[in-house]
């Protein structure tokens, strides 16, 4: 299972694999929700780490289009509500592997997100 | 018995069976508790300040139940699919990977605040192969380069392993101050056979806190957990004499010659002889 903060993290680190290597794609992917404690400053704290526009458009394509495409300046109470849902909530189905690019080697694709 | 790390590789010593023996062993939970909150106190976080860790060799999640607990939000990565398997039925909150640390991380520069490794380490030193890219150093030096990247700056990690000889100690060092770490080897309870337990506290940057120097290991003694430590070697030589000959452990009185002897007559055994004041006597010296 993989939440969308770790999904945010992960960039494919075969060796030549410089560009277009972020973010992973999602292939045949279920979605799960699992209740989490809500902390905002934990939130806070994680946003400068994020790819704010990965994040965005992995969530939109999991379905899920609460948070708005401009990372926003103020951060307001329903926005981390939102966040927090989408990073620490929202679970991709068990088992999927992670594969990027048809030309990456073989190594990458046989790791695979438990 | 050897160590596991000599016995096979991970992923196959740690299948299905010893998984679940591995994890439902009291004794390991125990001690995977107690290391994971003495990692946890040399990583030095800031407190009340959540952060994000990665648990390396996360196994079947003992050590991240406790993180759990702690309130840290985690990712751990693993390289044998039976302890993961355990993990995801014990429902650990944290993000699992299967993955070989000894090819190095996927994660984007900067993710972690922190990163611990109970027990994990010592697993890279051997060789299943005799690629090159198989050899100790080679599986070290790109585990520590990812490492190094992938955690913040400033930031900590700390690896307990257990090291067979002081030359593992050594080659793990210097490949990890090559990537670029700083810090050192703490050890706790140096003089202890048992409670002796080897901790390697790396800092990338300024390692997070005002200090630079590696922290003191514990030492004294071990805090007893009000039972007696059973030592069987211990048991064994009280029984021995000052000569080092072992004392017959035959205390021969009557009460114990009639003890046994009526236990034989209840078992059945013929030719048990009977008793009378004679018995259990000693025989006169013959001059």
């Amino acid at each position: 299972m993989v939440r969308l903060i770790t999904h945010n993290l992960l960039a494919c680190h075969v060796k030549g694999c410089t560009s277009n290597n972020f973010p992973l794609q999602f292939q045949d992917v279920q979605i799960e929700l699992r209740e989490a404690d809500y902390n905002a400053d934990f939130l806070k704290a994680f946003l400068p780490k994020l790819e704010w526009k990965a994040l965005v458009d992995s969530a939109r394509k999991l379905g899920d289009t609460s948070l708005p495409l401009e990372q926003p300046e103020m951060l307001d109470n329903d926005f981390l509500k939102n966040l927090h849902h989408v990073l620490l909530e929202v679970l991709s189905n068990r088992r999927y592997h992670l594969q990027l690019l048809d030309e990456s080697p073989p190594r990458y694709m046989s790791r695979k997100g438990v | 018995m050897s160590r596991p790390e000599l016995q096979a590789p991970p992923e196959i010593y740690y299948g299905d069976t010893e998984a679940k023996k591995y994890t439902k062993n009291t004794r390991n939970q125990q001690i995977q508790a107690d290391m994971t909150f003495r990692s946890l106190e040399l990583l030095n976080l800031t407190p009340d300040e959540p952060a994000f860790l990665l648990d390396i060799g996360c196994g079947s999640g003992l050590s991240g139940e406790i993180l759990d607990e702690e309130g840290y939000i985690w990712a751990g990565v693993d390289i044998a699919p039976s302890m993961l398997e355990v993990a995801l039925e014990r429902e650990v909150e944290g993000d699992l990977f299967l993955q070989d640390i000894g090819q190095g991380f996927g994660f984007r520069p900067g993710s972690f605040d922190g990163a611990i490794s109970i027990s994990v380490l010592q697993w890279l030193l051997n060789a299943e192969t005799s690629h090159p890219t198989s050899s100790p150093p080679h599986r070290l030096n790109r585990f520590f380069t990812t490492l190094h990247s992938v955690l913040r700056n400033p930031s900590r990690a700390v690896f307990q392993f257990y090291p067979s000889s002081d030359d593992q100690i050594q080659l793990i060092t210097s490949i990890a101050q090559k990537a670029g770490f700083g810090g050192g080897v703490v050890i706790d309870y140096p003089n202890s056979n048992k409670a002796r337990k080897v901790f390697l506290c790396l800092y990338v940057g300024g390692g997070g806190g005002q200090q630079q120097e590696v922290p003191q290991g514990l030492v004294g003694d071990v805090v007893e957990d009000g039972k007696v430590r059973f030592e069987k070697r211990r048991a064994r030589d009280l029984r021995k004499d000052k000569n080092g000959k072992r004392k017959s452990q035959k205390v021969v009185d009557r009460d114990w010659i009639l003890r046994k002897k009526e236990l034989y007559r209840k078992r059945g055994k013929k030719s048990v002889p009977m008793d009378s004041k004679f018995t259990g006597r000693k025989r006169k010296p013959a001059f």
